[in-house]
């Protein structure tokens, strides 16, 4: 089960040259700065933009090959373009309808399936015009599901929304990571959004792909421009274990030792994942003591490059999870570090993702 | 009365021209706001040809046209009919070309203002093209329909010149409520003038107002 | 409005009166020497040919005005500078000299018209009378019996024949007599009823025709009237009436009057 293809066009001045393997099942991730062709790639693999000699085959079935062409309305691909694209003269239900009259699929997701997963109950009867940027996100978003596509495509779920509303439509992503069986290709210009959504990242430049593989690859990949950005994050799997009340603290299992997650309790034996940023990770030579940070784990050093700013990107691992650490080359100097050494890695603060 | 009859007549000619304006109109300006070919600006001019020509020369090429010796009129006799000058028929060919820029500019700048996505949305959620036209594009087109409509019905309503050329004053059949003015105007009778003009301008203007206003409401989509 | 605006017209009339006056001195020198003609325009060209031998035998210059003679009867009631009207009709002559607009006295008749049947398609025309009578035509254009003198004519013949009523359904009427000879001339109507200077006016238009009797309808008679007086102008009408001017006339296709009426 696999999404491959290959496209190679021009727009203009624009070129578009990509050639893929993509899994056929979870959340893809498609990174890149504006031009990069992320929004290309998503009207090819629909069909909107019809590339000469392209190939794309999802899942088994041939949407392109040399001369053949499936157009886009015969795709089943469900499209959630960046500016929602809902129509003005209907309402809600009516978008709703529009795509579930032409689903020509028996396993589509009925109306009130998406209208619960994406919670529009409250919103059937409104105007689209009346509606806010994450509702406009969540209806689209649930009228490409009731259309009954065998692959979905989100062109920047979150973009354009303020915190609020972003929380108005993550939980219900989400969600839809956890529930859909199909393939989901998501783009976005915003790292965030990938480690939180996507299992397999691709990075785009210039209408190139640059890298593809799982995010966790990708994202600690010190050749590659994300482990570099402010933002350079790891995602780590956990299993909760305890929770005590007495410090609101719950304790998770990671293969490389526990971690503290201050909060709500969480129901044990649940596996989560957690978000640790490059910037709020430390290292030190020996194991702290009388230190008021709650999470150390022995960790070994694999890669040190540099970065701008005479700074330095660290690659280590703790078991088997990598973790990313940005230093000053000035502390990397005064610790002696190189790669191999055996450390220990400070979490300054970590984020809860699901 | 046979002002009431020319009245009749011209309602019927505006009605019926309008009804065939929007069936050849509507795809040819769909067309035109989709393709981008090379040719193109050839085919706007020759549309737009009524805006500039005065109705007379429309008129009278149509005559020679429609003639005996004209390609059509051949066509139409050949046909086992007889020409078309001097009858209804001929006079909605005439008001059908003399207005079709009326009612092909506003569709046109209504499918343009569109745009691509919408359609392309349609697209995605598995409708095919005509499907996509006739739920999409024309639904939103809707105040530029009402527009082009209004524009064709009242511009065929006042139509002169080419009724002049063709027409040939046929009371009940091309003694339209413009030639019939012209005729009392010409004959001095400027009461019988100004009563079927003034009956006109107030049925074209309470025309014209109903339409403009169920327009503005179109133009609020939704409820 | 704002007051300036209010103002601006009398400011000005001071200035502006110089010079309408200016121009009118100016335009009374032109005047002298030109005859502006207003014409109706179915005598057009045969006027052409008489300014020629005019200006020939005067000094004076003439300029030509086209047009129906109802719009020129309208133009010349609203203040047209015209000083001739040659007008395709008897009523609006006299209506201009009833009402003062034209000089009482100068109106005459310098053209009879000639109504004919026209058959484009056909070789030899030896009974139009018989042909209207048949079957074997099925469209006829006619001018505006209300509005044109020869249309008048056309019907007046027709009803002589008794053959008005039968007719109507196969008549197709021109504004004027000029749309008529162009219903016919383009095939688009099989016979028309014109007038014998249109048929003459152009000798290719082909096919026959066949001259309606003078007495089967009252007389077409063209008339002249002076509407503006002057020498040049009186001159012109003399010169309408002259053997020369009467020659070319007839040889246009119209009759001419025996005396001066």
């Amino acid at each position: 089960m696999s999404i491959r293809g290959r496209f190679r066009h021009s727009r203009g001045d624009f070129r578009l040259d990509v050639d893929f393997d993509l899994p056929g099942r979870g959340v893809t991730g498609v990174q890149g700065p504006s031009g990069a062709g992320k929004t290309s790639l998503l009207r090819a693999i629909a069909g909107l933009d019809r590339a000469p000699g392209g190939q794309l085959n999802v899942n088994g079935a041939d949407w392109q090959r040399d001369k053949d062409f499936v157009p886009p309305h015969r795709r089943r691909v469900g499209y959630v373009f960046q500016d929602c694209r809902l129509f003005p003269h209907l309402d809600v239900r009516g978008n709703l309808a529009y795509a579930r009259r032409r689903a020509d699929n028996r396993d589509a997701t009925p109306e009130t399936n998406a209208t619960r997963l994406l919670g529009l109950a409250p919103l059937l009867d409104r105007a689209v015009t009346g509606l806010s940027g994450g509702e406009q996100r969540r209806v689209a978003i649930a009228r490409a599901l009731v259309r009954g596509p065998d692959i979905l495509l989100l062109d920047e779920p979150l973009s354009g929304l303020d915190r609020d509303r972003r929380a108005d439509v993550l939980p219900w992503l989400e969600a839809l990571h956890r529930e859909l069986e199909i393939p989901v290709v998501l783009v976005s210009h915003d790292p965030g959004d990938i480690d939180r959504l996507a299992d397999h990242l691709v990075l785009m430049r210039d209408g190139r792909i640059i890298a593809s593989g799982a995010v966790q690859d990708i994202l600690t990949n010190p050749g590659l421009p994300p482990s570099h950005s402010d933002e350079a994050a790891t995602v780590i799997a956990a299993t909760v274990e305890h929770y005590e009340p007495e410090w609101q603290l719950n304790t998770l299992r990671t293969s490389g030792g526990s971690l503290h997650l201050p909060g709500e309790p969480l129901p044990p034996g649940e596996t989560v994942r957690v978000r640790v940023a490059a910037r709020d990770v430390s290292i030190t030579r020996s194991q702290p003591l009388e230190t008021s940070i709650l999470n150390y784990l022995p960790a070994s050093i694999d890669t040190l490059d540099d970065m701008k700013g005479g700074q330095v990107v660290a690659r280590l691992h703790s078991g088997k999870d990598p973790y990313l650490a940005h230093l000053t080359r000035r502390s990397v100097a005064a610790l002696k570090l190189a790669p191999g050494d055996d450390v220990f890695i400070q979490v300054k603060s970590l984020a809860l993702i699901s | 009365m046979t002002d009431l009859a020319a009245i009749r007549l011209s309602l019927e000619l505006a009605a019926i021209s309008t009804l065939i304006l929007l069936a050849l109109g509507i795809p040819l300006a769909w067309g035109l706001s989709q393709w981008r070919w090379r040719g193109r600006f050839l085919v706007d001019a020759v549309i737009a040809l009524p805006l500039v020509l005065p109705p007379t020369v429309l008129g009278f090429y149509l005559l020679l046209t429609l003639g005996p010796n004209g390609p059509v009129g051949r066509l139409t006799e050949a046909l086992g009919g007889t020409t078309l000058a001097f009858s209804f028929t001929g006079l909605v060919i005439g008001s059908v070309i003399y207005s079709l820029p009326f009612v092909v500019q506003p569709l046109q700048n209504a499918f343009s203002a569109i745009g691509r996505g919408p359609m392309e949305t349609a697209a995605t959620l598995g409708a095919s093209p005509l499907d996509r036209f006739f739920t999409v594009a024309l639904p939103m087109a809707k105040p530029g329909l009402l527009s082009a409509a209004a524009l064709g019905f009242a511009h065929t309503l006042g139509e002169f010149g080419v009724v002049l050329m063709i027409g040939g004053n046929i009371p009940g059949e091309t003694r339209v409520a413009s030639i019939a003015v012209y005729d009392h105007v010409e004959s001095l009778d400027w009461g019988a003038a100004h009563t079927l003009s003034l009956t006109l301008l107030l049925l074209s203007f309470v025309l014209l107002a109903v339409i403009y206003a169920v327009n503005r409401r179109a133009r609020w989509f939704g409820p | 409005m704002a007051p300036d605006t209010l103002i601006w017209p009398v400011m000005m009339s001071r200035t502006s009166l110089i010079t309408v006056l200016v121009t009118l001195a100016l335009a009374a020198q032109v005047r002298a020497d030109t005859v502006r003609v207003a014409v109706a325009s179915n005598f057009g060209t045969t006027l052409d040919q008489l300014v020629t031998l005019f200006e020939q035998a005067s000094s004076h210059e003439v300029l030509v005005s086209q047009g129906s003679t109802g719009k020129l009867y309208a133009q010349v009631v609203n203040g047209a500078p015209f000083d001739v009207l040659l007008a395709a009709d008897r009523d609006r002559p006299e209506r201009l000299e009833r009402d003062s607009h034209a000089i009482a006295g100068t109106r005459f008749t310098y053209a009879i018209g000639r109504l004919v049947l026209w058959h484009p398609t056909a070789t030899a025309l030896p009974d139009g009378a018989a042909l209207l009578s048949s079957d074997n035509w099925s469209r006829l254009a006619i001018a505006n019996p209300d509005l044109a003198p020869y249309g008048l004519a056309a019907r007046q013949a027709l009803q002589r024949l008794s053959l008005w009523d039968v007719v109507t359904p196969k008549i197709v009427m021109g504004e004027n007599i000029a749309q008529a000879w162009l219903f016919t001339a383009s095939g688009n109507t099989d016979l028309g009823m014109v007038a014998l200077a249109q048929v003459k006016a152009r000798p290719d238009s082909g096919g026959a025709t066949w001259v309606v009797p003078a007495a089967w309808h009252d007389p077409i008679e063209q008339q002249a009237v002076l509407l503006s007086d002057s020498p040049a102008a009186r001159g012109f009408l003399a010169f309408m009436q002259s053997g020369p001017a009467r020659t070319v006339i007839a040889k246009a296709g119209y009759d001419l009057p025996t005396k001066r009426d």
